[in-house]
């Protein structure tokens, strides 16, 4: 029994190409019954994500299934079915577990592929075409995947500005639920970034903005409350994070506005993010007891940390895989299905 | 035989923070139950220790400088294994295995006085009074670590480069509740047993009172400053090492003025 894969992911074809490809949910069950109907092909799994369209499948004649597959996506894509990559056992079966771990995602180490590829997998279950190893492969492709999550740092940290403000926040305040947040000047990276402390349970929202209806736009999408520009100092008592992001050319928040307003704050921190360039916090602010300030550099700064601690895990993470890849090879060997 | 489950908390001690600087190193920083397992074996054996050396005095086993030691580094685990869990302080252990150890190891290794002078007088307020005591400085040791690790988090944030080692430390605000709450529980303990030493009516060194006073006039002002935020929790955490530090100085000259003539 042979496992064979064939796809086109982000790394080997645009958007343009791949959108073609890309099968969607209500398709699946027409798409698998119609690819059953190959000649020697014994059981697939379809996986359909915006960055990857992979079909899995169990065979014991893989040139046959290979080129029955091609004709199919041939037909269904315009004839751009040659664009695709295959792979043959044991490639096919490094490649799933490399996909399931995150290494060939877009963003290295990312979690999501997994719940993709369970839901694939269930999918495929559900419409009776899985295969004694197709089960066996898939299921082992989780374990694989748990494993080089637990035991290596690919997954550690954070890949982008809003999730590393978000877990800056965490390592300040710990729970967020219940913080307050000022967005000043309501810029698509503030939006993004207070949107994200939001959904981790940030209870309170205030919009400072130039022009006041924008503000009031954004408070009324998000659930804040918009104030006008010139009275952000007057709603600052109880905010924990302030977001700058406004096209001033000068610092709007300097440590002689600063100073007063912390006095009444009981000694709680202030985390200060800010976005603006040029950057709308004077850099003295810095020196104040309880207050963090992160401009944009030192986000990004941190983003690349943690993918180049990704990048240099790749390789531990190769060799996990490689030595599963022998025991799934060497249980596929003991377990053989001949060709009827 | 009578050293035996001492060397073996000892033992305990070292493996903890060995794992821990293991763990640190290989880039993991959860601890896990293998920490938590050489902790609270050291702690039994402590206990065993302990109750060993009570048994051959015949009173709560702190009358020599080595009593004392291995008496506080039990108070310090109690409180670390009692602290740590709820208040989720991943790595607190790692800060305590290293303090532990050194204390132990001290009181093993260093010429001190090791051999118990047995009181007269039995008093069950002096004993009450001598332990309690110690278990309040345990509880300024765990503030103390408390305090080294709100200030460690501080820089890193401060610092704005990342890090794995900001991402692994609890959030600095939960760091300074827990170090303003192991002051208070510290700073009761101790008033406490100085209320039973004065109910005791044992004379007391003049040294000793004024050094004993001081320490607790200076955690009372830190609790009272920061309760009317006056201090702020950086340098509460600060004073709170500061402090202890001080504490650990003076132990062997309390210890000394204490011991019964």
């Amino acid at each position: 029994m042979n496992i064979l894969c064939a796809g086109i992911n982000h790394h080997s074809a645009a958007v343009d190409i791949r959108e073609k490809f890309a099968v969607a949910t209500h398709e699946l069950e027409g798409v698998l019954g119609r690819i059953r109907t190959i000649d020697g092909l014994a059981g697939a799994v379809i996986v359909s994500t915006c960055n990857r369209v992979e079909f899995y499948a169990a065979s014991v004649c893989p040139i046959r299934v290979m080129d029955g597959l091609r004709e199919y996506l041939n037909e269904r894509t315009e004839n751009t079915g040659s664009l695709l990559y295959t792979h043959v056992s044991p490639r096919s079966v490094r490649h799933l577990f490399r996909v399931a771990s995150g290494l060939d995602s877009m963003v290295i180490g990312e979690t999501e592929i997994l719940g993709q590829l369970k839901q694939a997998y269930a999918a495929a279950t559900e419409c009776g075409a899985t295969t004694r190893h197709l089960n066996k492969l898939f299921q082992h492709a989780f374990r694989v995947a748990k494993q080089v999550r637990s035991e290596t740092r690919i997954t550690r940290g954070s890949t982008s500005v809003g999730s590393v403000a978000v877990d800056l926040a965490e390592k300040i305040f710990g729970d967020l639920s219940g913080r307050k947040v000022m967005i000043l000047g309501a810029g698509e990276t503030s939006e993004r970034t207070a949107r994200s402390l939001v959904s981790r349970g940030v209870r309170t929202v205030i919009v400072a903005n130039r022009t006041f209806e924008r503000a009031a736009q954004l408070a009324g999408e998000i659930g804040g409350l918009a104030v006008h520009f010139d009275h952000w100092h007057k709603t600052f008592d109880e905010v924990d994070i302030l977001i700058c992001s406004t096209a001033a050319p000068h610092p709007v928040v300097t440590r002689e506005k600063l100073e007063p307003l912390l006095r009444s704050r009981d000694g709680r921190p202030l985390f200060i993010i800010d976005l603006a360039v040029p950057r709308d916090v004077e850099a003295a602010v810095d020196d104040l007891e309880n207050v963090y300030l992160y401009d944009i550099d030192s986000l990004e700064q941190i983003v690349r940390q943690s993918l180049e601690v990704r990048q240099a895990e790749v390789a531990r993470c190769e060799q996990m895989i490689d030595r599963h890849v022998g025991s799934f090879v060497s249980w596929m060997r003991t377990h053989i299905d001949h060709c009827t | 035989m009578d050293a035996l489950p001492l060397v073996g908390a000892t033992f305990c001690f070292l493996l903890s923070f060995g794992y821990t600087v293991l763990v640190l190193a290989g880039g993991r920083f959860r601890l896990g139950a293998a920490n938590m397992v050489a902790m609270a074996g050291g702690f039994l054996l402590l206990s065993l220790s302990l109750w060993q050396r009570g048994r051959v005095e015949g009173s709560c086993p702190i009358n020599s400088l080595f009593d004392v030691l291995v008496f506080m580094s039990w108070a310090i685990v109690l409180i670390s294994l009692l602290v740590g869990p709820p208040y989720r302080l991943s790595l607190m252990g790692a800060f305590t295995s290293p303090l532990v150890l050194s204390i132990l190891l001290f009181a093993q290794l260093a010429p001190i006085g090791r051999s118990a002078a047995v009181r007269v007088v039995r008093d069950p307020y002096i004993e009450f009074h001598a332990s309690l005591s110690l278990i309040a400085y345990g509880a300024f040791a765990l503030a103390g670590i408390a305090g080294l690790m709100y200030l460690v988090q501080d820089r890193q944030l401060k610092r704005r480069k990342g890090g794995v080692l900001l991402f692994n430390l609890p959030p600095i605000t939960d760091l300074g509740i827990a170090n303003a709450r192991l002051l208070w529980l510290g700073f009761g303990l101790l008033t406490v047993s100085f209320a039973a030493g004065f109910l005791s009516g044992m004379p007391v060194n003049t040294l000793k009172f004024w050094t004993s006073a001081a320490i607790w006039g200076i955690y009372g002002a830190m609790l009272v400053l920061r309760k009317v935020h006056s201090l702020p929790p950086r340098r509460t955490a600060a004073l709170s090492v500061g402090v202890f530090v001080f504490v650990l100085c003076t132990l062997p000259a309390i210890q000394h003025l204490s011991a019964p003539q």
